[in-house]
């Protein structure tokens, strides 16, 4: 699924790296604790929580995730969406809540692929 | 690889908004070297998961990376309050981060054990009241 398609179904706004909304994605994950995405997530490309801070975009390049979906239409402040932009990461706020944004995703075919690995 | 490559890097205690900024760059040095991306991602995390412990708990400290021809080796120096029971640290889910940490997307007892996760050896010195060690190393 190509990031712009997910853009679309979750009525979001593109807050930065609108140069990457024809790259695809293959899977996603939906957390507020980024240990969490840390330890269970396995070549994810789009990453939704409700978290704002710098954290987010940094375990999001741990990663190696290349898109983050705010949920709520959140927004973050300037700080990071300029280290988004550093990171080449492109940020979407969806005016969804955090269940409703995974569950259209899902719907429409983009998947979990959450591995416990090693 | 014939020489040892070395990093070194201060890890502020007083900022939670710049924790990371160590493992982003060796991430960034190790992409440079031409290293396998899954090799990348284990030493980045263990390392990044070990910097937010550092400031959470021991209010920063040192982290040296040495890249050598077989193995990947951080090392993560503090002089904080160390760790009472190493055991229980080690449990997934154990946490003793206060609140406003929990809220900031940490805290959920997944440090450690996400450091041993992603990497091959994990060594913990630790002495109350002086101050904690950790030595892992990822296999190239």
């Amino acid at each position: 699924m190509k990031i712009k398609e997910i853009a679309k179904l979750l009525d979001a706004q593109v807050l930065c790296g609108d140069e990457f909304l024809d790259n695809e994605v293959y899977s996603a994950c939906g957390s507020d604790m980024m240990s969490d995405v840390l330890a269970f997530v396995k070549d994810q490309s789009i990453l939704l929580t409700g978290l704002l801070n710098s954290q987010v975009i940094r375990t999001a390049e741990m990663m190696d995730m290349r898109c983050i979906v705010f949920v709520r239409n959140k927004r973050p402040c300037a700080d990071v969406i300029e280290l988004a932009k550093e990171n080449g990461i492109t940020i979407l706020a969806s005016p969804d809540r955090m269940y409703e944004a995974c569950g259209r995703l899902y719907a429409a075919g983009l998947k979990g692929g959450c591995t416990s690995e090693k | 690889m014939e020489e040892q490559l070395r990093f070194r890097y201060e890890v502020d205690g007083d900022n939670f908004t710049s924790a990371g900024e160590a493992s982003v760059s060796v991430k960034k040095k190790l992409r440079q070297l031409g290293f396998a991306p899954e090799i990348i991602r284990r030493v980045s995390i263990a390392m990044y998961e070990g910097e937010i412990n550092m400031v959470i708990h021991a209010h920063g400290g040192r982290a040296d990376v040495v890249v050598s021809k077989d193995k990947i080796e951080i090392t993560l120096d503090d002089d904080g309050p160390g760790i009472p029971n190493v055991e229980l640290a080690m449990q997934e889910g154990f946490s003793t981060a206060p609140d406003n940490i929990r809220s900031l997307g940490f805290g959920a007892g997944m440090g450690l054990p996400n450091m041993k996760r992603y990497t091959d050896t994990m060594k913990i010195q630790t002495e109350l009241g002086k101050g904690t060690k950790i030595i892992m190393t990822v296999n190239i």
